[in-house]
């Protein structure tokens, strides 16, 4: 059971990542990670969501219609969501200006809906808690990292500081302006990828 | 039990909305106060930081108390109507920082649905404008902050324009929108944008305001537009001037009393301009 649990809660981080094997949750992860702070906050935020919404439904799990199940798990994300989406409005005002609408847009991740229907549904509240949980750790720790370079290249900062010296800049060094834009991003998750595959050769197709 | 039976599932899905309903109503009132406070403190530093833009004396950071700064070097807050006449004033919260009022763009929102309707005609609507009029005094002198607000080209657009002693001159200005396009139309509430705006006047003779794409070339009364974001240069050009007209009675009245003050002849002649208005 503990080493069950265990696996629960590593497999999503890099070994069945979410983003990087599973390929869910890209358009997010394009449009968020222009900046490392707004990448955070929308980590923490799809951490929570999945993993209360993976308990809740779990709880329920006995109980739902099955003709139903889908609206049922569509309301209980929904919930979560515009809850997230409220507290930031509420205590972390700037934040959620800059990710406006991609909070909201959570409801249709698919890592969310995924792990509820293949894993939350089947199991018991607490491995189904740690299980959501581990998904959106799994998919945050993509999107800092996505970020991270994002930010260096394309701004020249990190958590809005200045990193590159103004000297850097004087001897002729540009801002990636590139990395700013969406395409960018698939191309360093492309390369997240390859680096994943390179070192799991399991993942790779004969 | 049978949970696929269709009594069941109906029972089910209408508690399951009930509750959840339940549990967003609380939460959306139990943190709505708190909401309405960062909206008004952002329109607040919003409104300072076109105040301040010219000064060299006074800076809004990011760290900046504004609602104590507001209070401050706010000395008048009030609406005025279509007509240039006072019509209500608003806290400026000298004696409290927590009663200051400012009108959010929720309320711009409402007069430029007013305006709407009077520039499809229906003047009779003039008198029941509340627009929104702020004035600092920063380093000795009177700066007037008014807002416009219109549509951009997926949303709201709306601005703070900072405007000298003379009505005409703009001192600075910060815009804001809703959902332009990051890294096009969004440059608008960027820093190289808005800061072609001090020096700046809202017409030259006949010509009126205008964000102009190809470039300004200089004009008093232009400014360049956003390469690749034509529709939203060009809307915040509109609304500039389509606000500023509706304010220009208020700044020819306010003139016309800085003026009584230096000599009580001219009056005859600002309400000869004032009927025209009506007219």
């Amino acid at each position: 059971m503990k080493d069950n649990l265990k696996e629960v809660l590593l497999k999503p981080i890099f070994k069945g990542n979410p983003i990087t094997v599973l390929v869910l949750g890209i358009c997010s992860s394009l449009a968020v990670t222009v900046q490392l702070k707004g990448a955070l906050v929308m980590a923490l935020s799809v951490i929570i969501v999945t993993g209360l919404s993976s308990l809740v439904v779990s709880m329920l799990r006995n109980s739902i219609p099955n003709r139903i199940r889908i609206i049922v798990q569509l309301v209980v994300v929904a919930l979560m969501v515009i809850l997230v989406d409220q507290v930031l409005k509420a205590y972390a005002y700037s934040i959620s200006k800059t990710l406006s609408v991609y909070i909201g847009l959570i409801i249709t991740n698919c890592i969310v809906m995924g792990r509820i229907e293949a894993y939350a549904l089947g199991n018991k509240p607490i491995p189904s808690l740690l299980d959501g949980l581990a998904n959106g750790a799994g998919y945050g720790i993509i999107l800092v990292v996505v970020a991270f370079f994002r930010e260096l290249l394309g701004s020249g900062s990190l958590f809005g500081y200045q990193v590159i010296p103004q000297s850097f800049y004087e001897a002729g060094y540009m801002n990636n302006g590139l990395m700013i834009l969406p395409p960018m991003a698939l191309v360093l998750l492309g390369c997240i990828v390859w680096i994943q595959r390179s070192i799991q050769k399991d993942l790779q197709e004969k | 039990m049978n949970t696929n039976s269709n009594t069941y599932t109906v029972i089910y899905s209408t508690v399951l909305v009930v509750v959840v309903a339940a549990v967003l109503a609380f939460a959306a009132m139990s943190l709505k106060p708190r909401q309405d406070e960062n909206i008004k403190i952002e329109t607040i530093s919003k409104v300072l930081m076109a105040a301040t833009q010219s000064s060299s004396s006074v800076k809004v950071e990011e760290d900046t108390d504004v609602m104590a700064l507001y209070a401050e070097k706010v000395s008048e807050a009030f609406y005025v109507d279509g007509y240039g006449k006072a019509a209500g004033e608003m806290n400026t919260g000298k004696d409290n920082v927590k009663d200051i009022v400012v009108a959010t763009t929720g309320d711009l929102k409402k007069q430029n649905d007013i305006i709407k309707q009077i520039e499809n005609g229906n003047t009779d609507l003039l008198a029941s404008l509340r627009l929104p009029v702020y004035i600092f005094s920063i380093d000795g002198k009177d700066i007037t902050v008014i807002p416009c607000y219109g549509a951009g080209l997926w949303g709201p657009i709306w601005g703070y324009i900072a405007v000298a002693e003379d009505g005409q001159t703009i001192e600075g200005a910060i815009f804001d929108h809703k959902s332009e396009t990051p890294g096009l139309g969004a440059k608008i509430a960027e820093e190289p944008f808005y800061s072609q705006f001090p020096g700046k006047k809202f017409s030259d003779g006949d010509v009126k305001f205008s964000v102009v794409k190809g470039g300004a070339n200089g004009d008093i009364s232009g400014v360049d537009a956003i390469s690749g974001a034509t529709i939203t240069s060009r809307a915040l050009g509109s609304t500039i001037n389509t606000w500023a007209k509706y304010y220009e009675p208020y700044f020819k009245s306010a003139a016309a009393a800085a003026q009584d003050e230096e000599c009580c002849g001219c009056c005859e002649e600002t309400e000869e301009t004032a009927n025209n208005e009506e007219e």
